[in-house]
């Protein structure tokens, strides 16, 4: 499946931000491909534990060592994202923030990131009504036809060779 | 290890439909012979398996009801011990609040999205204010009798 672009939502595990972005024919980066990742990766010698030596370094590009571990651990699975941003959703005010999306300052810094990567950015409220719902879906529908249509190959074909290189060093 | 194993993902079918029942959506993949496992819980149901099998499915359960059925990816399979409730102890398992609180706005998202289609069919002739058309009046009052 060839998407159009790789569309940052905000919040990560939004069902109906994913399904909307999927649905207009783009590639929503969410939480839930980063954390399928790790929990079914091979290379973890005790799953339940999901971290790595490697995450708390990764997470040092975004956040510095006195900053809380859990906004590192947290930029460790979010960063990647945000690097492959190439439009973003902002949805403030969602209805609950908590689990893998609960802590405050990794939201903060996370929305400052992807507004200063100077990517198009679609700020809108989540609705509490049904003339909000079709506000929201209506605004969400023009902002992601408004985007580029053309699709990079090389970046597709890059990620698919990928797996197979790792594979031969095993 | 000259084999590839095929990615296998999950995915959230969410339905919010009154014509479509989680039932009815896990007997059509049922009757499509997918080697993917199913399950089928209260908001709709959990596919997992092959990403090209999941696909199809996925493709295929949304065409019954497309603005009212939702997906999403799911980062755990089903049944996984560090989730599922059965080796947890019971009580809702970590992220089901979130979906709990998005589920409750589907109808009206639902809504909205046959709105839209509505109006890609049909191009809007008056901008300016004009009198409620009758078709339009019968829908509201269907909405409102349905509820």
């Amino acid at each position: 499946m060839s998407f159009l672009a790789k569309v940052f939502i905000y919040p990560l595990n939004s069902l109906i931000l994913a399904d909307l972005v999927e649905r207009f024919g783009h590639k929503p980066l969410t939480m839930m491909s980063q954390i399928r990742e790790k929990v079914t990766s091979l290379s973890l010698d005790s799953p339940p534990i999901n971290i790595t030596p490697e995450d708390p370094k990764l997470g040092l590009k975004y956040a510095a060592i006195e900053v809380p571990a859990g906004v590192r651990g947290r930029m460790a699975l979010i960063g990647p994202l945000i690097e492959q941003t190439e439009a973003a959703i902002i949805v403030e005010n969602p209805p609950t923030n908590f689990g893998c999306v609960g802590c405050n300052r990794t939201n903060e810094l996370t929305k400052y990131l992807v507004r200063s990567k100077g990517v198009p950015v679609l700020e809108v409220k989540y609705p509490e009504s049904n003339e909000e719902a079709r506000d929201f879906v209506h605004k969400i529908a023009a902002f992601l036809e408004s985007l580029p249509k053309e699709k990079p190959e090389e970046d597709e074909n890059a990620k698919e060779d990928q797996p197979t290189e790792k594979e031969d060093k095993r | 290890m000259t084999e590839t194993k095929k990615e296998e993902i999950t995915k959230y079918i969410v339905i919010s439909s009154d014509k479509v029942l989680p039932s009815d959506a896990a007997m059509k993949i049922y009757e499509s012979e997918f080697p993917v496992t199913v399950k089928e819980t209260c908001f709709g149901l959990i596919v997992s398996g092959a990403k090209d099998d999941i696909q199809t499915v996925v493709e295929k359960i949304r065409q019954l009801d497309k603005n009212h059925i939702f997906v999403k990816d799911r980062g755990f399979p089903p049944g996984d011990e560090r989730r599922c409730r059965a080796s947890r102890g019971g009580g809702p398992r970590p992220g089901f609040h979130f979906l709990r609180e998005e589920v409750e706005l589907l109808p009206a998202i639902g809504a909205a999205l046959d709105e839209l289609e509505a109006k890609e069919h049909v191009t809007e002739k008056c901008k300016t204010k004009c009198r409620l058309k009758t078709s339009d009046l019968e829908k509201v009052i269907e909405e409102e009798l349905a509820r």
